[in-house]
């Protein structure tokens, strides 16, 4: 047991040492939910748009004043033809264009019937599918405001709730997501970094002629990246909580079960990925390639998994992330319980269960 | 380790130990025993295979074929036993550079299931030099202070064998003559000791050597008896020109082998009609000028040319 403590109390010296490292672990998640948070923000807000009327009149007046109040739209002026619109999107001096046809108002009296042109800038699709959802609710509004007094048209209104995030926050989305992405960095990565080191460096040489079991060197390598891993899970936590008021609608402890489950699977990954790596280079380049771009890309974080085409659904099945994910959202965004997510705990469970059994296998007892 | 306990008088017994990484053959057919409390020295230039010779003895690797075991404990069936009780400095400085050096030595002691205070006495000579030193990281000592501080580290379990690999490559000259009078007085304490150099000065300060070459043992014996049974003519021979000297030499029919000795070209010659002054008027007859021819007393080096070029 003192060889176990005497060990552990080494690893936390290496990393402790290492203060550039330090820092970059231990701000890492603050500065990703800074930046998901803040800079790279895929809420649509202030969008400029112009507007072509060729007839001035009370409901195109009304439809614009509506528009111009939403937060979301900002309306930056006039245009007088179709040229002008172009100029405006060119330049980017405009998102959106709305266009009202000829005699909007007298149409839509005489007839019940009006159009209005939506342009959009599609340059960015989430952002220009965001902002064309909401103006269609807004003039869908003004549509209903009129057309109540004259009920009986049988007309079908739809009310659309956004269900656990009423707002459309995407730090609902993105929260979950960098939980994800920095268990597998700090557990993953650095637990196969700091293990191939021992063997880069030739202290594995004489811990492997010596009494230490290979079972305590896996111990003693992981447990700093645990403790690190528990930071960053409270770091995740409060920032979203107290900055990004992202609140944790279910029960605190199913995430923190759910969340200790996780990075024991990325423990496990990075242990593997020790026993398959002789340079740290290597092992950098397989957690890198191997690990991240999964999990920016295939765990449902930034493109949803029902998107995908079959060959990378059926690959993002075997992603923990994926099951992590989704199990976060379920409890901190639904606010369900671990009832509701039982498969991903399922799954993540046998993950680590056949990753274990594989690095501990493949574990080394000499140099070859 | 018990002092007390029946150690068999064999050390470390190899039999018909051969390895290959693919093609290459690293060893084959080794076959030696090291008696208890014995220097034992392997002697070869570097890809000669000492290193993997010490991997498989220390359990690290195993051998294609043939049978090894230390202290009577078999390499491959016994390697918990084996790795409780010998010490082993590999061949690079394999310490953690960046704690400290009394944190390294704490910390192989606790591998060891030890502590310093434990087994103090063994590791004192050596570890006195480098205690001025101890709160200074592991990466930042000089390579001579590295070297003992790994020693220690080696020591600290108080072995019955030290497996030290090339522990004197890269250590200036003063630093290697006291960490040879160290393993002498590890001898004394009964520790046996299987040492690899390149370094064939050091070989005569071993009990036995082996000479090592191309995976081979050329042979072994103790270095007074190797060098005994040298027995060519050996010169050392001088002159202005030495590049030319060395060419012309070995244009000379009766001159059986020439090599570049330090500041001379050791000769060997068939005992018989050349004789140093028909040697020299050859010479002047070349155009060297300057030109000293002396008999010497061959050293391990020049046996080992000997040996090297006789069975290749």
């Amino acid at each position: 047991m003192k060889q176990l403590f005497s060990f552990i109390r080494k690893e936390f010296h290496h990393i402790f040492r290492d203060k550039a490292t330090v820092m970059i672990l231990l701000m890492m998640p603050i500065i990703q939910i800074i930046l998901f948070g803040f800079a790279l923000s895929q809420e649509v807000k202030n969008t400029k748009v112009v507007v072509l009327s060729t007839t001035s009149d009370e409901a195109t007046r009304r439809i614009i004043n509506r528009i111009d109040a939403s937060e979301y739209f900002d309306v930056v002026g006039t245009v007088h033809n179709s040229d002008e619109i172009d100029a405006a999107f060119r330049d980017g001096k405009a998102k959106l264009a709305m266009i009202f046809e000829d005699h909007f108002s007298e149409n839509l009296k005489h007839t019940g019937k009006s159009h209005i042109q939506l342009i959009a800038d599609a340059t960015d699709p989430n952002a220009a599918n965001s902002f064309m959802f909401y103006a269609s609710n807004i003039i869908s509004n003004y549509q209903q405001d009129i057309s109540q007094p004259q009920s009986g048209g049988g007309m079908i209104v739809p009310e659309v709730k956004m269900l656990y995030n009423p707002q459309m926050l995407s730090a609902f989305n993105f929260v979950p997501g960098v939980l994800g992405m920095i268990m597998i960095l700090i557990c993953a990565m650095m637990t196969s970094i700091a293990i191939v080191r021992e063997k880069e460096m030739g202290t594995m040489e004489i811990l492997l002629v010596s009494p230490m079991k290979p079972m305590y060197t896996i111990l003693s390598k992981i447990s700093p990246y645990f403790v690190l891993s528990v930071i960053n899970f409270a770091t995740i936590m409060l920032l979203s909580v107290f900055v990004l008021k992202v609140p944790i609608a279910g029960s605190f402890i199913s995430l923190l079960i759910v969340s200790l489950l996780y990075i024991f699977v990325a423990l496990a990954l990075g242990l593997l990925i020790s026993t398959v790596t002789n340079s740290q280079l290597a092992a950098m380049m397989i957690s890198g390639m191997g690990l991240m771009i999964p999990v920016m890309l295939l765990s449902g974080m930034i493109f949803p998994i029902e998107n995908m085409p079959a060959f990378l659904r059926f690959i993002s099945n075997f992603v923990p992330a994926r099951w992590y994910i989704d199990a976060v959202k379920t409890i901190m965004i639904k606010g369900l319980g671990l009832g509701a997510v039982l498969k991903d705990v399922g799954v993540l469970l046998l993950m680590a269960t056949v990753l274990v059994t594989i690095s501990l296998k493949k574990f080394k007892v000499r140099l070859e | 380790m018990n002092t007390s306990e029946n150690l068999p008088d064999i050390a470390i017994h190899c039999e018909s130990v051969s390895k290959n990484y693919g093609k290459i053959q690293a060893l084959s057919n080794i076959n030696f025993d090291v008696n208890r409390a014995e220097i034992f020295g392997i002697i070869g230039p570097d890809g000669a295979g000492k290193t993997t010779l010490f991997r498989i003895l220390t359990t690290l690797i195993l051998a294609e074929s043939g049978t090894a075991a230390i202290d009577g404990f078999d390499v491959l069936k016994d390697y918990k036993e084996i790795r409780k009780r010998v010490g082993y400095m590999p061949g690079r400085f394999s310490l953690y550079q960046d704690l400290t050096v009394e944190e390294n030595l704490e910390f192989f002691a606790t591998v060891f299931n030890t502590t310093i205070e434990e087994n103090y006495e063994l590791v004192k000579d050596i570890y006195v030099q480098i205690e001025p030193f101890k709160k200074r990281r592991a990466g930042k000592l000089s390579g001579g202070m590295k070297q003992k501080l790994a020693l220690s580290c080696a020591l600290i379990h108080k072995p019955s064998v030290l497996f030290l690999d090339e522990p004197t490559t890269g250590v200036d000259p003063v630093s290697r003559k006291e960490f040879w009078g160290m393993l002498q007085k590890l001898r004394e304490q009964g520790i046996t000791i299987l040492v690899s150099t390149p370094y064939m000065d050091e070989a005569s300060l071993c009990d036995r050597i082996a000479l090592i070459q191309n995976g081979q043992f050329l042979k072994i014996d103790t270095p007074e008896n190797i060098v005994s049974q040298f027995d060519d003519v050996l010169w050392a021979a001088k002159s202005d020109n030495m590049h030319k000297l060395l060419e012309d030499l070995r244009k000379d029919e009766q001159v059986k082998s020439s090599f570049a000795f330090g500041d001379s070209i050791h000769v060997t010659v068939d005992n018989g009609q050349l004789t140093v002054d028909s040697l020299k008027k050859y010479l002047i007859e070349k155009g060297h000028k300057n030109i000293k021819i002396e008999a010497i007393e061959p050293t391990i080096e020049d046996c080992f040319m000997e040996l090297s070029t006789t069975q290749i």
